[in-house]
């Protein structure tokens, strides 16, 4: 691997950077891996990464069905914050922020990391009493969160609306000033070109159709359209599409799949500080380098392996962003998308064993695992080289289900997160 | 948008007058009490989750407020049937070859 720097970006630019090398090799699988990633996302490349550097695990398979971060990964609104209610969340999203932080020099790769803060506005007094209860709680795990008023909110959000005349009048907001982007496709193809550098097989086009069990249970290796590959160790990180696969290992999950929709508008020059979410008006915005306006939507309200979503759920999340951004009312928008989310009952992932040996998950992000991509590779690592959960995965198991130690994110922010 | 046939209204309504129920056929313990704890996990977490047909519970919310059942392939979002609450499942193979081979993924 050609490592970057500004020599290097010199070099090339004398031959007019036409002699670029290719950042990975597009692989063959070989019959026989120590483990198979299945899906080659951000979390997925992240566990290879991580397995390759930290557990000197290199005999390592990526495998994915389309081609590396076509799914969630180059489909998420790229935020970044660790702002959540309960210890065991609180956490482990603060681990991936500590990774975030020094990511683009561990990768040798810029994945624009932007901490330009997170605000999360308050419209009624609920909010305001929960969004406090949060600030308290967070910093008490040390956990960067603030209240801040309608007036400073305005000061650093200039496009926000606080007339108390608005539909949703604003009365305040948590502002984690750590948060904020990155940008979605270089966390894959960072990762992707450090964990290739590293000995990391990355095979695109290669649909997982089946995990197949030995006779003593334990896992043999996976099915694909290239044929059978051998693993000694399986880990899947599939997102919305991980029931399919694990129902085929005969684990079934806590899991429903949704479509979670975004959109962005024609780029315009900057605007937009902050990353601005409303979870009462259920509408979150920020502004890409390149200028456009990225406004996340919400999930469809039934199960769909679809990557469209229903147009009823744009027009509410525009209106709400019109409501809270006057001056967008007359902006065009030029695309939107859907994604596939796995969604668990308590809004927490699933990130550690199953009860087959040799088979690890890494699911159930739902609609916010953009954000903790370093943080779940690194802990998925860890539980997959030493057979054992990593101190901060450790709550986030499949059996919480059965003993009823739930992570309840979802009664905590009263909305997908 | 959604169309959606609701099988007591006898209507084809947008999907705005109705609300998603989750899993259909999904039956409550006969006798809780001496329901295990894997049995509880089954029943209130653990779901099919189908790609492709799944049988599902709405709730005509903005009309006549009752639950019925659907089948529908998760895949091209479009509805096989519609039926109420309390029949038994219909059978895919027959609903497959009457809604053609497009149904089918």
């Amino acid at each position: 691997m050609a490592r970057f720097s500004a020599f290097s970006l010199m070099r090339h630019a004398l031959t007019g950077h036409r002699d670029w090398p290719a950042q990975w090799p597009d692989a063959e699988p070989k019959a026989e891996y120590d483990v198979i990633v299945v899906g080659a996302g951000g979390h997925g490349l992240a566990a290879a990464y991580y397995l390759a550097k930290e557990h000197g695990v290199t005999n390592v398979c990526v495998l994915d069905k389309g081609w590396l971060g076509g799914g969630n990964t180059g489909r998420n609104t790229t935020i970044v914050r660790s702002n959540y209610l309960y210890d065991e969340s609180a956490k482990l999203y603060d681990h991936a922020i500590d990774l975030w932080d020094g990511l683009s020099q561990d990768l040798n790769y810029n994945v624009m990391f932007s901490q330009r803060g997170v605000m999360m506005l308050a419209h009624t007094v609920h909010d305001v009493q929960s969004f406090q209860r949060h600030i308290h709680a967070n910093r008490l795990n040390g956990v960067d969160n603030l209240w801040i008023s309608k007036e400073r909110a305005k000061e650093i959000c200039p496009p926000l609306n606080i007339s108390p005349d608005a539909r949703y009048p604003v009365l305040g907001a948590a502002w984690q000033q750590r948060a904020g982007t990155a940008r979605h496709d270089a966390v894959a193809w960072g990762y992707a070109r450090a964990a290739a550098a590293r000995g990391v097989d990355i095979v695109q086009n290669c649909p997982v159709t089946a995990i197949r069990r030995g006779p003593d249970g334990a896992v043999e290796g996976v099915e694909t359209a290239k044929g059978f590959i051998k693993a000694k160790k399986v880990a899947v990180s599939a997102a919305g599409h991980t029931s399919v696969i694990m129902e085929s290992a005969g684990v079934r999950l806590p899991l429903e799949s949704f479509p979670l929709q975004a959109l962005v508008s024609e780029p315009v020059k900057p605007v937009f500080p902050c990353v601005v979410m409303s979870n009462t008006v259920h509408a979150y915005i920020s502004q890409s380098d390149k200028g456009e306006l990225v406004i996340g939507s919400g999930t469809d309200q039934y199960t769909s392996y679809s990557q469209r979503g229903g147009l009823p759920l744009i027009e509410h999340t525009v209106a709400a962003i019109c409501e809270m951004f006057p001056v967008f009312r007359r902006m065009r928008m030029l695309r939107k998308w859907g994604g596939i989310v796995d969604v668990t009952p308590d809004r927490s992932a699933i990130l550690g064993k199953t009860p087959v040996p040799g088979l690890y998950v890494n699911c159930g992000w739902g609609t916010g695992g953009f954000k903790v991509t370093p943080g779940a590779g690194h802990t998925l690592a860890h539980t997959v080289a030493r057979d054992e959960p990593h101190p901060l995965n450790a709550p986030f198991t499949l059996e919480r289900f059965t003993t009823g130690r739930l992570i309840d994110e979802a009664a905590a922010a009263a909305v997908a997160h | 948008m959604l169309l959606i046939h609701c099988p007591y209204c006898a209507a084809t309504l947008p999907e705005l007058e109705f609300a998603y129920a989750g899993e259909a056929h999904i039956a409550r313990p006969a006798d809780p009490s001496t329901f295990s704890d894997e049995q509880w996990r089954d029943f209130l977490f653990i779901r099919t989750n189908a790609r492709g047909l799944h049988f599902e519970r709405w709730r005509h919310v903005h009309g006549c407020g009752r639950f019925f059942n659907a089948v529908r392939d998760t895949v091209s979002d479009k509805f096989l049937t519609t039926y109420k609450a309390g029949e038994p499942k219909p059978e895919l193979e027959a609903l497959l070859k009457a809604a053609g081979k497009d149904a089918a993924e």
